[in-house]
């Protein structure tokens, strides 16, 4: 099929996940396939930081992408790091098949606060948005409306978009279309990618 | 999408790396990474990057602090950001002293990061602007290699542009190191005669019988050491221009063989009897004036007149000073990259000397004081103390004090003969150094009864 391959790895709110799953579909135009739950990602936990290495999770995901998916989404409610910043929210291979999002900082409660469901769903979605585009080779936009708007704490996250601006979309559309046609024909010759 | 602006991470540790040069890749940056500190500098050696990433602890061989200190070497202006995990205010302060333009503890907010690579490109990206325009003004105010936006250098260089076409002679006249030579290019290359030869020949560096066989040639035997016929240098800008510098020094015979050459076009070689036809344009400079050479019996009033068709006259920097900053920062660009140094710009206080200064040598005096400040420079910026040299050379001047009881006659007198004792009876030499002309010379010195090598 070709089209984006979504993962849950460990416990993890499968509302959200399928709301991620459903948001991508739309704003991609594209195929999306939700894989079985992958084990809980123990092997990434660091004691000394008490996070998990987002690194160390794509590294796992890289291995488990079925060949017919362009790229796999792995979702977590584990708060994630790499080893240079003290979080993120989110990590991809940029123009690679595989990106890790992570619920915990998304949530209102996180930061001691009341939940609130809607405004949680819309930050999973402009986060998926993101990191899904990095797969397909975009950078960070200039335009703060962008959901490819660099943003380094919450408040920058919600004040983005929750779509992707003219230029994003155009090139995305374009990326990702030669991505998918790719694993599709990677598939039917019986390559492995 | 965004800059295109190259950075470097330097980390021995993997993870640390990769996953760092990844986040920036997701910036848009273009990123390489280095697994050590020699690694760095090789990279670095190749091209420089807008900001390098060092990790502080590295194996032995080139730690964060000496791979920073290898790569500063390299590019003065390099943005380092060291990194470390074990944050101490000893480090800190040493990478700070050592060139570190910020010091980050691993691990860091996102935001801090973001608003720290933001702040160098800023800085970086007016830097690039600034750069930009320098060239476009410099390009402004340029004509042919000559900088000025003086409104008599910007007359001059309509006055070039109008004659250049014409075969008329020219006269530039302008102190030394005003910039004759470069007119008389400007010239040229403005002109039809652009892609025919320019030949350059300086009168004043030659003997009388030398000058007359360069200018002209020679034919083989002409005189003991002519083995063989040489073409002059008439010959060689058949068709293109001639620059006869410094004209006010050749003798009274080259000044009639000249003037026959500038009326009919046509001479003989030296020792030779064919005559030959060549299409030249003259263009002649003095620094001396040659009026009052005229005036003073020392240079033909027909040459003159038959070199003073068009005239120029080259102000002094002195009077065209809004030029000195245009032409300090284009000395300081050019110069900078040719001898390898880091300075690529004046401070304000170096400005204001450079200014102030009288630059009796004019605009090469100008470069040659740039250079030499170059040479002897250490930091980025060339300020008011590395000009030191021109305030202590001026002071020499300000510092002398008239003899009692002596007249002014008497006053020449010693100096004059002071400077022919020190330049060992050369009048030509000394004439310069006095800024008078050699007939002027000679006269003085017959009024005070002088020889060459005293009182006589």
């Amino acid at each position: 099929m070709g089209g984006i391959a979504i993962a849950t790895a460990g416990a993890v709110d499968r509302e959200a996940a399928s709301w991620v799953e459903s948001c991508l579909a739309t704003a991609l135009g594209i195929d999306t396939e939700r894989l079985d739950p992958l084990p809980d990602p123990s092997y990434a936990y660091d004691e000394g930081r008490g996070q998990y290495s987002s690194t160390l999770v794509l590294h796992d995901a890289l291995a488990r992408r079925p060949a017919h998916a362009a790229r796999l989404l792995v979702i977590t409610e584990h708060d994630i790091f790499i080893p240079m910043l003290s979080f993120v929210y989110g990590q991809a291979q940029l123009d690679g098949p595989v990106a890790v999002l992570s619920l915990a900082r998304l949530r209102q409660e996180f930061y001691g606060l009341p939940p609130n469901r809607p405004l949680f769903l819309v930050r999973a979605r402009k986060e998926a948005l993101h990191e899904i585009g990095h797969t397909f080779g975009l950078t960070h936009c200039n335009d703060p409306g962008c959901a490819m708007a660099l943003s380094t704490n919450i408040e920058q996250l919600d004040a983005k978009g929750s779509d992707y601006c003219s230029g994003c979309a155009t090139l995305l559309r374009d990326a990702a279309r030669v991505a998918c046609d790719g694993a599709e024909l990677a598939v039917r010759s019986g390559g492995i990618r | 999408m965004k800059k295109h602006w190259e950075v470097l991470v330097v980390d021995d540790e993997p993870v640390m790396r990769e996953s760092l040069a990844a986040w920036l890749a997701e910036d848009g940056y273009t990123v390489d990474t280095a697994e050590s500190g020699r690694e760095a500098v090789t990279r670095a050696a190749a091209k420089d990057y807008a900001i390098y990433f060092v990790d502080l602890k590295m194996p032995p061989g080139l730690d964060g602090i000496e791979t920073m200190m290898e790569i500063r070497r390299l590019h003065a202006d390099a943005s380092v950001i060291i990194m470390t995990a074990y944050a101490t205010v000893d480090t800190a302060i040493t990478a700070m002293k050592e060139g570190a333009q910020e010091y980050i503890v691993k691990p860091c907010n996102p935001e801090e990061i973001s608003l720290l690579v933001g702040r160098i490109i800023k800085v970086k990206n007016l830097q690039r602007e600034n750069l930009i325009l320098r060239k476009k003004l410099a390009k402004q105010y340029s004509f042919h290699d000559i900088l000025s936006k003086n409104p008599k250098m910007i007359e001059i260089f309509d006055l070039v542009r109008e004659i250049a076409s014409l075969r008329s002679t020219v006269l530039i006249q302008g102190g030394s190191g005003t910039g004759k030579e470069l007119v008389a290019r400007a010239i040229h290359f403005s002109g039809d005669r652009a892609s025919k030869p320019f030949v350059a020949v300086s009168c004043a560096a030659l003997a009388e019988n030398l000058l007359e066989s360069e200018l002209f040639g020679h034919e083989r035997g002409a005189f003991t050491g002519a083995v063989e016929r040489k073409r002059g240098k008439f010959e060689m800008a058949d068709g293109g221009t001639l620059l006869l510098d410094e004209i006010g020094d050749i003798s009274p015979k080259l000044q009639v063989d000249l003037l026959r050459v500038l009326q009919e076009r046509k001479f003989f070689r030296v020792g030779g009897n064919e005559e030959i036809s060549v299409d030249v344009r003259v263009i002649a400079a003095s620094r001396v004036n040659l009026q009052e050479a005229v005036a003073a019996g020392t240079f033909r009033d027909d040459l003159f007149y038959r070199l003073n068709v068009i005239n120029i006259h080259l102000p002094s920097l002195r009077e065209r000073r809004e030029d000195i900053p245009l032409l300090a920062s284009a000395f300081v660009e050019r110069l900078s990259h040719e001898l390898g140094k880091a300075a690529s710009e004046l401070s304000e206080g170096a400005l204001r000397v450079l200014v102030d200064h009288d630059w009796p040598g004019n605009v090469r005096e100008l470069e040659n004081a740039v250079e030499r400040a170059l040479v002897t420079s250490k930091g980025h910026v060339l300020d008011e103390d590395d000009f030191a040299f021109l305030r202590r050379e001026a002071g020499h001047g300000n510092g002398w004090a008239a003899p009692d009881n002596m007249s002014l006659d008497e006053i020449e007198r010693q100096v004059i003969m002071a400077t022919l004792n020190r330049t060992a009876g050369n009048v030509k030499e000394a004439a310069a150094a006095l800024g008078i002309d050699r007939s002027t010379l000679y006269d003085r010195m017959k009024r005070y009864g002088m020889s060459r090598t005293g009182v006589e």
